[in-house]
């Protein structure tokens, strides 16, 4: 089987990849040198081998390269970027030369398991589903160290960001994006009280893109409002000065609100603050990222309640960059619900814009993403984007459409309403002492149910410190009244050049904690990696957890705790049920049980049957063109099954009758000597023989008897004699007499390509 | 305070506007909300800002947090950390990060006390 036939399960590109050079790399960088083979796990010790060393290869975003009217097998695109040098295409795509088209915009997944070094596989997973943004969650309780973390303790609903993990996982994806052939965002959080630390640290270390909303630290992390902003301008001017891709924190108030959907005023205000504070703070606005998330879900009608906003929202927001995000407002525990929702967000995406396309895994709702539905996520979207290609070419948002356009108005209206409402009360911090914000009033409406931060409280308060006549900060990029000394050519000139300036400076501090910490945590699964064992695993190496979906022909309830007794019968550790939907409230409910299986294969035991090389497709019918194919057909015995064979001839269902054999169909229960006589009166040159196995031998008896009749006539090497049937194997077959015998999954295409394996072979012995 | 959706009321003086105008209404407004937060940020500095001064010169975090703890103590945050660092490594003759090492271990203060004076004086 060759890669270009386009047959499935083949990851690499029918045609030969363009050559990647990383922008920015260096020429003979570590990770140049260092490719990964695809066939070899990702080997971590060599990631953390010479850490102390290692530097990014660039610094700043990378946007994908979009390639207009691109065309890519037989189809021409509208809205889609370069190709990957490698990926595992969609599953429908051996229908279509296994073509990867990928979307115009960069799309992310957010990924953080708590362990570093397990994401580490993760993202080369989603990298090779097209997944070029990077998140890593921050875990719970970061944002209120008032200082750096060093080492890689382990995380809580996020990992530990720290220097240790932020440059291992850098030079992971630099070896990753040389694999895939596109340029890997990596992204985490400028934000708690850390932030303009965090900042110079992601510099540093080529991150390439970060949250950052001074909002985001009040409202949700109660981080005091005046040390937030006066953080915030110094990180931004940071992340300006290294052309990071700044997020904001405005789709949360969607998140957190009552009834999300009357946000949409605030959100407005949210953004705009953001944009506004980091555009004087000295960002440049293409490298602001408005986070907006289609605030409804169904049952709601949401396109419709949605598109107004991101209408309104595109209008006002002209200049900066759209990273259109995922409702998880109303995620539940079933993924195929998610799902749903999360395209109908794209459909809002494809009809207005987005820059940036971030995924939610179907599985947030019920647990930390697992591995696969990470993967999962950033095929939905690569799925659903390639599907609404240059659908604005043929369908387009009617703005004079009167429910539209009023709607967008009144939008802008009750927005510069909530504005004006702040000016009067104080401006921003009295707004949010007024709990102005996540109120879930449509403003001017309130619910008086927002969020209340006071000035003078929060963590952090007090510790904001006016500038002295005499402040100087002698480094570059620092935002605020700086006192330098005259005549630098550059801020760090007094202490001979700062860490933006010159990367030598820059101090690395291995492991500080002697139990928490990555080599302590990798010992514990080494007998994996060293022996190649095979454990399940959702995320993290030898977890162990699996999931049982089980239908349960019970009430709900009753259904839950009998899915655990089955769980427990099935050896499964710490059973949890994670969904359960009913199906009708008397006739059944579907579970899925998530377990701890704690069992290890190892491969070396293992018995694996040669896969069979199928003769492709296109050489299948070239050979039919050439030779003809004829072959004869029935079930045999007192059978009346007739499923089975259809689905090998008919062309229907895939049967060889596709690749031009001709197929005569006897029926049901055929004795076999009129099998036989058929075949010879019409010239065939196979039999293909259905049959149950019965207690009785009927089967072995027909096959023997078919085969001894061939002999006796004479035609015996004129004909394939081959055999089928869901228990059918083909040792079986072939000691009976048969050619072949084929058993349950057969398609037309085994059929087929043995048939023409085998008359090739026939062919070849009288040559 | 709950308050039932006065829209149509509070929209009177933007009914006319064009969209265009109110697009512009919409930033003015937004800026000047935002000014005065950018002002104070412009005037002010915060422990997190200092440590990311001295992070820049290169000092590790361990250091950097010490040292700015210790200036914050002293009530001398407002001269900037990297400044009184600086200001050390001049008089000692050394690079910054040796001398943020020295004032991290404790050794060295009297001479910040000598320029900048310092609560633990008074």
């Amino acid at each position: 089987m060759t890669p270009e036939t386009g047959e499935k399960g083949h990851h690499r590109p029918a045609k030969a990849p363009e050559p990647y050079a990383p922008a920015g790399a260096r020429p003979d960088d570590w990770a140049s040198r260092h490719p990964l083979d695809q066939d070899e796990k990702i080997d971590l010790d060599e990631i953390l081998q010479g850490l102390e060393d290692y530097r990014p290869r660039r610094r700043g975003w990378t946007w994908r390269t979009p390639v207009e009217d691109q065309v890519i097998g037989p189809f021409s695109y509208r809205e889609t970027s370069r190709s990957l040098r490698r990926s595992v295409p969609l599953p429908a795509a051996h229908y279509f030369a296994n073509i990867d088209p990928q979307p115009d915009c960069v799309v992310t997944t957010e990924i953080a398991s708590g362990r570093f070094e397990d994401d580490i596989r993760r993202m080369r997973m989603t990298a090779w589903h097209g997944a070029d943004h990077i998140m890593v969650i921050r875990t719970a309780g970061q944002s209120h160290m008032d200082n750096l973390l060093e080492g890689t303790p382990e995380g809580v609903g996020g990992i530990a960001v720290t220097r240790k993990q932020v440059r291992a996982t850098r030079k992971a994806l630099d070896l990753i994006e040389d694999e895939v052939g596109r340029p890997i965002n990596f992204h985490s959080y400028v934000s708690g009280v850390a932030g303009p630390e965090m900042a110079v640290m992601f510099a540093e270390e080529g991150v390439n893109g970060a949250h950052q909303d001074p909002q985001y630290n009040v409202l949700y992390r109660n981080i005091n409002m005046v040390r937030s902003f006066v953080d915030a301008a110094v990180a931004k001017r940071i992340m300006a000065a290294v052309n990071m891709a700044q997020i904001d924190g405005a789709h949360n108030a969607n998140a957190t609100a009552r009834e999300a959907w009357k946000v949409m005023p605030e959100l407005l205000v949210q953004h705009a603050i953001n944009c506004a504070y980091s555009v004087k703070a000295g960002m440049p606005p293409e490298n602001i990222c408005l986070s907006t998330v289609p605030p409804d879900a169904a049952p709601a009608p949401c396109v419709r309640m949605d598109l107004p906003y991101a209408v309104a929202l595109r209008d006002l927001f002209g200049q900066y960059k759209m990273r259109a995000q995922q409702n998880t407002r109303y995620i539940e525990s079933c993924g195929r619900e998610a799902t749903v929702n999360h395209v109908l967000n794209m459909l809002v995406s494809r009809l207005t814009s987005a820059d940036i396309q971030s995924t939610i895994t179907p599985d947030e709702g019920r647990n930390v993403p697992w591995h696969y539905n990470n993967v999962h996520a950033v095929n939905t979207a690569r799925q659903t984007l390639v599907g609404l290609d240059g659908l604005r070419k043929v369908v387009k948002v009617d703005r004079d459409a009167p429910e539209l356009k009023s709607k967008v108005r009144e939008l802008k209206e009750r927005a510069v309403l909530f504005l004006e409402g702040m000016v009067r009360d104080g401006g921003y911090f009295g707004a949010v002492q007024e709990g102005y914000f996540v109120d879930s009033g449509c403003y001017p409406e309130t619910n008086d149910d927002g969020i209340f931060r006071k000035i003078d409280g929060g963590v952090g308060v007090g510790t904001v410190i006016e500038r002295a006549a005499d402040y100087m900060a002698p480094v570059c990029h620092h935002f605020g009244d700086n006192h330098l000394p005259d005549g630098l050519t550059k801020a760090c000139d007094p202490v001979g050049g700062c860490t933006l300036c010159d990367e030598g400076l820059i101090p690395f501090i291995d492991e500080l904690d002697p139990e928490d910490n990555v080599n302590v945590r990798l010992e514990r699964t080494c007998e994996l990696r060293e022996k190649d064992l095979i454990k399940p695993e959702v995320q993290w190496a030898g977890d162990g957890f699996v999931v049982v979906t089980m239908f349960l022909p019970a009430q709900e309830r009753v259904a839950e705790f009998a899915a655990l007794e089955l769980a427990k019968a099935m050896n499964l550790q710490e059973p949890e049920v994670i969904h359960k939907q009913v199906m009708h409230p008397a006739e059944g409910t579907l579970v899925e049980v998530r377990g701890r299986l704690d069992v290890v294969v190892d491969p070396a035991t293992l018995i694996i049957p040669q896969e069979v090389q199928l003769v492709p497709e296109d050489d299948i019918r070239a050979y039919v063109k050439e030779h003809g194919l004829k072959a004869v057909a029935a079930t045999v015995g007192n059978d009346e099954h007739s499923v089975g064979m259809r689905e090998i001839i008919d062309i229907k269902h895939g049967g060889i009758e596709k690749y031009g054999i001709e197929c005569v169909y006897l029926g049901t229960s055929v004795p076999v000597d009129k099998l036989l006589d058929a075949a010879i009166e019409h010239a065939a040159d196979a039999v293909l023989l259905s049959t149950i196995i019965t207690h009785g031998e009927i089967h072995r008896q027909n096959m023997e008897k078919i085969s001894d009749l061939a002999v006796e006539k004479g035609v015996r090497d004129k004909l394939l004699l081959i055999s089928g049937g869901t228990q059918v194997t083909d040792e079986l077959a072939r000691s009976w007499g048969m050619d072949a015998g084929f058993g349950r999954g057969t398609k037309g295409h085994n059929v087929a390509s043995f048939m023409v394996e085998a008359l090739r072979a026939r062919a070849a012995e009288k040559a | 305070m709950a308050r039932a959706d006065e829209y149509l009321a509070w929209r009177t003086h933007l009914a006319d506007l064009p969209d265009e105008q109110l697009e512009t209404r919409f930033w003015e407004l937004v800026d000047q909300i935002v000014d005065p937060l950018i002002d104070l940020a412009r005037t002010h500095t915060s422990p997190s800002i200092e440590r990311s001064v001295l992070m820049r010169m290169g000092v590790d975090s361990p250091t950097g947090n010490a040292v700015v703890n210790e200036i914050d103590k002293r009530g001398l945050l407002g001269h900037g950390a990297g400044h009184l660092v600086l200001h050390c490594a001049q008089k000692w003759d050394v690079d910054v990060r040796q001398a943020a090492a020295r004032l991290a271990a404790g050794e060295g203060w009297d001479v910040v006390e000598k320029k900048w004076g310092g609560r633990d004086d008074a």
